[in-house]
C-alpha cells in the first residue's frame, strides 16, 4: 500500500511550503522539491543526485532521525558553501514513512 | 575565422554524437566548450560513475561513453574550441551565424546547435566578501599558467582532487604553498592523498585543517589571507596568491541574452519538428532545451540531435533531394578517406 507522508519545505525565498510526499516511488528530498518546483530549474539538483554537487543542500529544521550521511556526502559537504551544523544534501534523503512531519529548508543557491 | 557548416556548444555527449550524424550528411562540425576537455558533465562531474540506460550498454562509465564517442566521430574530424565560452552570436544578411566567445574566437557557421547542457562550467567561488575585488589580481579560480606561480607564495584551498593535485605540483614550482580546508579528511585519488601527505611531511606543503580562508588582505593585490582555524584566534599568512578550488557549477550564461524563448532555465524548442528555437537554423538539443514531456537524458539528446541534422541539411540544401541511408547499408564515410562498411558476402559455388 502506498503511503503519502506531509513534509514542510522552506523555499529559497523564505516561503515555506507543506507538500505531500509518496513513499513508493523511491523519491529523494531534492526531487520532491523539484517536483513542486520549489527551486528554479537548473538550480538543484545538478549532478542528478549522486552528492556531487550539493545544490540540493538544505537545512533539516524537525529532530527526525536522518539517514546516516555517506561518506560521499560528507566529504561534498565539506565543500559547499553555507553550510551548517544541521546541512544535509536533499537527494540523499528518501522519502519513507519515517519522514512524515519532515522539515527542511533549502540553503542558498550557489 | 574558423567556418564550418554546423557550429555546436557544447561537447557533451550530445553535441559530441551530432558530429556522427552530421557527418554521414557530409556536414562538417566545429564544437566550442567551456570546459578545457571534452565530454561535458559525464567528464567534469561524473567520469566515475556508471550509466545503465544507454541501449545496448547494460553498464557503461561516464568517461568511457565520452572515449567512445570521440572514436566514433574521429571519420568526421571535428575540431574544437576548448576552454572557451560562447558568449555573443550575430545573424548575417545571409542567415548564417558569427559566434564569438569569451577569448575574442570568431567562428562563422550556416547552423548553429546549442547542446550547452546545463550551462557553461563556472567555478563556485567561496563567499569571501571582499574576494570580488581581487580577481586576478592575485585571486584565482582557475589554474591557466602554472609558471606565473614559479618563486610564488600560494595558498589554495578546497578539500577535492583538484584542490590536492595542484597543491602537489605547484610545491615544484612555487617558493611555498599552503592548502587549507574545512577538515582533516581529503577526497581525492588515494595516492594523491598520499603524495600530499609525503609532502606535508618533507615541509613541502603546509597544510592547515580544520580551517576556512576569512578574508583577504591587501589594497592592489593579494599580500595574504585571514585564516581561522577551529580553536585558534585568526591568522594571517602572507601570499602572492590564493587559489579556491571548490569545483566547477554549471550556469546557462550568456546564452540566455541570445533573444532565445527560456523556459524554466532551458530553451524552448519545436519537438513536433526539428528541435529548432525561435530563431531559424539556430536549433537546441539535450539538457538544454525543453518542451511539453522532455526528459533529459543522454538517450533522448541522441535523438534530438539526429532530427536536427536531418533538418539542418534541408535547411543548407533545401533544393536538393535526399533520403536518409542506414549505415549498414551506406557504411560511413571518413571526411579523413577512410571508409568502414559491411563486409561482402563471399558468392562461390560449394563443390
Amino acid at each position: 500500500m502506498s503511503v503519502d507522508i506531509n513534509i514542510k519545505i522552506t523555499d529559497r525565498n523564505g516561503v515555506t511550503h507543506d507538500v505531500v510526499a509518496p513513499t513508493d516511488m523511491a523519491m529523494n528530498l531534492m526531487e520532491v522539491v523539484r517536483s513542486y518546483e520549489l527551486a528554479k530549474e537548473g538550480t538543484i539538483g545538478i549532478c542528478g543526485g549522486m552528492a556531487m554537487c550539493a545544490s540540493c543542500q538544505c537545512y533539516v529544521k524537525s529532530d527526525h532521525e536522518l539517514p546516516e550521511m555517506t561518506d560521499d556526502e560528507d566529504a561534498m559537504l565539506a565543500e559547499a558553501f553555507n553550510v551548517e551544523d544541521n546541512s544535509r544534501l536533499g537527494c540523499q534523503i528518501q522519502m519513507t514513512p519515517e519522514m512524515e512531519g519532515l522539515e527542511v529548508e533549502l540553503a542558498p543557491e550557489s | 575565422m574558423i567556418t564550418t557548416d554546423i557550429l555546436i556548444i557544447g561537447a557533451g555527449p550530445t553535441g559530441l554524437f551530432t558530429v556522427f550524424e552530421a557527418g554521414l550528411l557530409k556536414l562538417k562540425c566545429h564544437l566550442i566548450d567551456a570546459l578545457p576537455q571534452p565530454g561535458g558533465q559525464c567528464s567534469e562531474i561524473y567520469p566515475k560513475k556508471p550509466i545503465y540506460d544507454i541501449p545496448a550498454y547494460p553498464e557503461i562509465l561516464a568517461g568511457d561513453l565520452t572515449h567512445k564517442l570521440m572514436e566514433q566521430i574521429k571519420q568526421f574530424e571535428p575540431n574544437f574550441t576548448l576552454g572557451e565560452r560562447a558568449d555573443t552570436i550575430d545573424k548575417q544578411d545571409d542567415g548564417t551565424f558569427i559566434v564569438t566567445t569569451n577569448k575574442g574566437t570568431k567562428h562563422h557557421a550556416k547552423i548553429v546547435a546549442i547542446a550547452g547542457g546545463l550551462g557553461s562550467f563556472e567555478p563556485r567561488k567561496p563567499l569571501i566578501p571582499n574576494i570580488a575585488d581581487f580577481e586576478d589580481k592575485g585571486v584565482e579560480y582557475i589554474i591557466k599558467e602554472p609558471e606565473i606561480y614559479r618563486d610564488k607564495k600560494v595558498v589554495i584551498s578546497g578539500g577535492g582532487d583538484s584542490a590536492l593535485d595542484w597543491a602537489i605540483f605547484l610545491s615544484d614550482v612555487a617558493s611555498e604553498v599552503t592548502l587549507i580546508h574545512r577538515r582533516n579528511e581529503f577526497r581525492g585519488a588515494l595516492d594523491s592523498v598520499e603524495k600530499a601527505q609525503e609532502l606535508k611531511n618533507l615541509g613541502r606543503i603546509n597544510i592547515i585543517t580544520p580551517a576556512e580562508v576569512k578574508g583577504i588582505i591587501g589594497t592592489e593585490k593579494v599580500i595574504g589571507v585571514a585564516v581561522e582555524k577551529k580553536g585558534e584566534d585568526a591568522f594571517i599568512i602572507d601570499t602572492d596568491h590564493f587559489i579556491p578550488l571548490f569545483g566547477l557549477s554549471p550556469k546557462l550564461g550568456p546564452i540566455g541574452n541570445w533573444g532565445l524563448e527560456i523556459e524554466k532555465n532551458a530553451i524552448k524548442v519545436n519537438n513536433a519538428l526539428d528541435y529548432q528555437t525561435n530563431i531559424p537554423g539556430i536549433y537546441a538539443i539535450g539538457d538544454v532545451n525543453t518542451y511539453p514531456g522532455k526528459l533529459k537524458l543522454i538517450l533522448c539528446g541522441f535523438h534530438e540531435a539526429t532530427l536536427m541534422c536531418q533538418s539542418a541539411y534541408k535547411r543548407i540544401f533545401p533544393d536538393k533531394k535526399y533520403v536518409m541511408k542506414y549505415t549498414t547499408v551506406g557504411g560511413v564515410q571518413g571526411f579523413d578517406g577512410t571508409k568502414k562498411e559491411a563486409p561482402k558476402a563471399v558468392v562461390k559455388a560449394i563443390q
